[in-house]
């Protein structure tokens, strides 16, 4: 017992002790200032500014800084959505797998541009290495540079006075991807490869299976056949069965695996090279690997909460911030994994089947997780991907237990601000924070400010929005689908489970998570649509608002602390601040998660 | 401080700026980590796969389906014959997890199922109860490993088929498994192809 506490404790530790001196990185980068990687980096950054003939001074006003992150993620969906029609004559296609139809083309474009990485489609059949490479991994890089830029936006609103420049998004996004994403993930993605995770140019490979399978003229695997190789004969019960095949190799995906998967981590993306995401043996073959591919899930939205304390000059600021997040974290996380080791009745079998935990099993429920990574590798994993926006995942969510389920589900419908994905987590948690100032202002009859700045309507009426975006997309996206007739035939599970299915599609979707209860086929022009619909929505009226939100405080004047001022660093804020985010989403939620996991808990229980 | 603002040129910056990070990070930067990774770690960047004089017996890293009592059985498989196929065009075998809720009354009768199938193979262990990774499908649907304790809970069947006594195969079975990242960090687990090519005498 006492090492699977520490196994749980370890993880959380070594997560803030890297995420504390990469947060003093990446605030000292997007400063302009010189670190240790300058002398590398520089020349890069310079290049590119060069060609872009940007001048390094140069601002944007709010409307302008708006405006290149929506020509930026245009160029980047009808890029992507070419590739992915077109991949099948291109080169770099040695599965030779064909273009996709135009719906799931529009929805895997929109998925990576907006950060979500939600797949409809299974990457080792339906994407060539050229997609892979040209697509995916350039669209996991710049969508989380675009999240970091936009939150540096905000930054620069509180800590300006009275200008109307916000910094310039195309300096800010070359910075975040050439001084902090590409040396971390090199490095990451070369350790992955030692770990066991593929990375080649060649396509899959077939090797031989040590028992062949008989499969059946209509597809089936036969369990009790006898396989006479030499004749090619398969018999059961003495009887030769006519059509049955016997299938004698197994196949192995092989693809630039290792260089995707590293940044769809730490970029919060989440979008798995394989169509198991990182369950699958050759994308997340260890403990090791698992370690590390977990850790960069949290790593940089935790380290942006310390850059963000040092840029506004108040650490105390981060820390508050962080404190917020990190205890709705290990709330949730202590939820998953007491219900995950505790498993369920269907299981345990009345007793046929051990489900406890001992030095030799991990026990719990098993039902979709990897021997490798056991309960404690996979609910650890299962909280720290929903409260980031990122994704993927090592086990499928679809085999949690009713209330683990319930516990991923409910941290993506928080609206992603329990960390979330990297930058958007932080900049919608400073939404609910102007959100908090106004209302415990409104309470004691302050006016509400919020570092230095006065918290008036207008910044308000885009706090609300930024807010209530993920809400409003999940709730109408899932109601709408609900009361079109032929969407239960995508369910793989009936009843309150399978309205779970549903729920957590567009639950993923409206938070830009990506992760799925994958018993849900949503590759129908229905999905596609609706979903995309939902991601574009909730990706891009938040950064609308956050800019419009920068654009208005930048102009503003300082105001002087003073004893009248509500502390935003003490305890009392960090508890407010828990308080408002949980309010929206229990009200917003609780009626949905009643038909869903809630029901199924109770109906087992009777 | 003059503010200066740029004014125009933000479309035909756009598209040169996602044209430049392309090249950078779509070609440049996997391309570097392909080279590096094939120069450093040549058998793991491909596969791992396990070759004996010329013949690939599987990935070490990949499950595949055993059904014989002589060999170590591992996590259920939910097998794929559709999807792949070879170069000669025959079918190859793939696999998915089930993504069915463990809390649902088809759970419990298909591992109702797996638990008979199991006490069948091996009578007298009728009381013992069965370690879950033994009737669970995994998260890839592959997974190459299962618990030390489903490991164990095989051995007299297998030393029983292969007329071995049973330290003989828990011999075989410590050679075969991987320990905790650290000593703290993920489980123990069995590698079931290791173990059935040593059984066999292949490896």
């Amino acid at each position: 017992m006492a090492s699977i506490i520490l196994e749980y404790g370890l993880y959380l530790v070594i997560l803030v002790a890297l995420g504390i001196p990469l947060g003093g990185y990446i605030e000292r980068v997007m400063a302009g200032e010189h670190t240790f990687l300058s002398r590398v980096c520089d020349p890069v950054e310079n290049g590119i500014t060069r060609v872009l003939k940007i001048d390094r001074e140069e601002e944007m006003d709010w409307k302008q800084y708006l405006k290149s992150v929506l020509a930026f993620s245009v160029c980047g969906l009808v890029f992507l959505f070419l590739l992915l029609m077109t991949q099948g004559f291109l080169a770099g296609n040695p599965q030779g797998v064909k273009g996709m139809r135009w719906d799931l083309a529009f929805n895997t474009a929109v998925s990576f541009v907006t950060n979500t990485n939600w797949q409809a489609y299974s990457g080792e059949s339906q994407l060539s290495d050229l997609t892979q490479m040209l697509g995916m991994t350039v669209q996991n890089f710049v969508s989380a540079g675009t999240g970091i830029a936009v939150l540096f936006a905000l930054i620069r609103g509180f800590n300006k006075v009275k200008e109307k420049g916000l910094g310039s998004f195309w300096v800010d996004v070359t910075r975040v991807i050439v001084h902090v994403l590409l040396p971390l993930n090199l490095v990451l993605a070369l350790a992955l490869i030692g770990g066991g995770v593929v990375q080649n140019l060649k396509g899959g490979e077939t090797v031989d299976l040590l028992e062949p399978i008989a499969v059946s003229a209509d597809g089936n695997v036969m369990d009790n056949a006898v396989i006479d190789q030499n004749a090619g004969t398969v018999s059961v019960n003495g009887k030769t069965v006519a059509g049955a095949t016997i299938v004698t190799q197994e196949f192995v995906p092989m693809g630039p695996g290792a260089s995707q998967i590293a940044i769809k981590q730490t970029g919060t993306n989440g979008g798995g090279f394989m169509g198991v995401n990182s369950a699958h043996p050759l994308e997340n073959p260890s403990s090791f690997t698992n370690s590390l591919e977990m850790l960069s899930i949290l790593l940089i939205p935790v380290a942006l909460c310390f850059s963000f304390g040092r840029a506004v000059k108040n650490k105390k600021q981060g820390i508050a911030i962080f404190c917020a997040m990190f205890i709705c974290l290990c709330v949730a996380l202590a939820a998953l994994a007491v219900n995950e080791q505790l498993g369920t009745p269907e299981l345990a079998q009345n007793g046929s089947v051990d489900l406890s935990w001992s030095a030799e099993q991990c026990g719990g429920n098993m039902e979709g997780k990897e021997a490798r990574f056991g309960i404690v590798s996979s609910s650890t994993w299962a909280a720290f991907t929903t409260a980031a926006s990122n994704g993927s995942v090592n086990a499928m969510h679809d085999s949690l237990t009713p209330l683990g389920g319930m516990v991923t589900m409910l941290l993506m419908q928080l609206g992603e601000v329990i960390f979330g994905g990297v930058g958007c987590g932080l900049y919608g948690m400073l939404a609910f924070a102007i959100l908090t100032v106004f209302i415990a202002g409104l309470m004691v009859g302050r006016t509400p400010e919020f570092l230095g700045k006065k918290i008036e309507p207008y910044e308000m009426k885009w706090a609300v929005l930024v807010c209530l975006a993920t809400p409003i997309a999940i709730l109408a996206g899932s109601g709408i689908a609900m009361s079109i007739p032929g969407v239960v035939d995508s369910l793989t599970n009936s009843g309150a489970h399978g309205f779970s299915e549903i729920l957590y599609a567009y639950s993923s979707c409206g938070g830009n998570n990506g992760s799925a209860f994958a018993g849900l086929a949503a590759n129908t022009p229905f999905f596609n649509i609706t979903l995309g619909m939902v991601m574009l929505f909730a990706r891009f009226l938040p950064i609308a608002g956050i800019l419009a939100i920068s654009g208005n405080l930048v102009q503003k004047k300082r105001i002087a602390v003073t004893a009248g001022t509500l502390s935003t660093t003490n305890g009392t804020f960090v508890f407010l601040l828990i308080l408002i985010v949980l309010l929206i989403g229990a009200l917003s939620f609780f009626p949905a998660l009643s038909l869903g996991p809630l029901a199924e808990f109770f109906s087992q229980m009777m | 401080m003059q503010v200066r603002i740029k004014k125009s040129g933000t479309w035909t910056r756009a598209i040169v700026f996602y044209l430049m990070l392309t090249m950078i990070c779509g070609v440049i930067y996997p391309l570097v980590v392909t080279g590096l990774g094939q120069l450093l770690f040549k058998d793991q960047a491909n596969g791992s796969i396990i070759e004996v004089n010329g013949k690939k017996y599987g990935s070490a890293l990949l499950g595949q389906q055993y059904t014989d009592n002589a060999h170590m059985w591992g996590r259920i498989m939910n097998v794929d014959t559709h999807t792949y196929k070879n170069k000669e065009g025959k079918a190859v075998m793939y696999a998915a997890p089930s993504n069915l809720s463990p809390a649902s009354d088809e759970t419990a009768a298909l591992v109702a199922q797996r638990v008979a199938k199991i006490k069948a193979a091996d009578p007298d262990q009728k009381e013992t109860a069965i370690p879950v990774d033994l009737v669970t499908c995994s998260g890839s649907g592959l997974d190459p490993g299962i618990s030390v304790a489903a490991a164990n809970y095989q051995v007299p069947r297998i030393a029983k088929a292969h007329h071995l006594s049973e330290a003989q195969v828990k011999t075989i079975i410590t050679q075969c498994t991987s320990g905790k990242f650290l000593g703290i960090f993920g489980e123990r687990t069995v590698n079931v192809l290791k173990v059935n090519l040593m059984l066999d005498g292949i490896l």
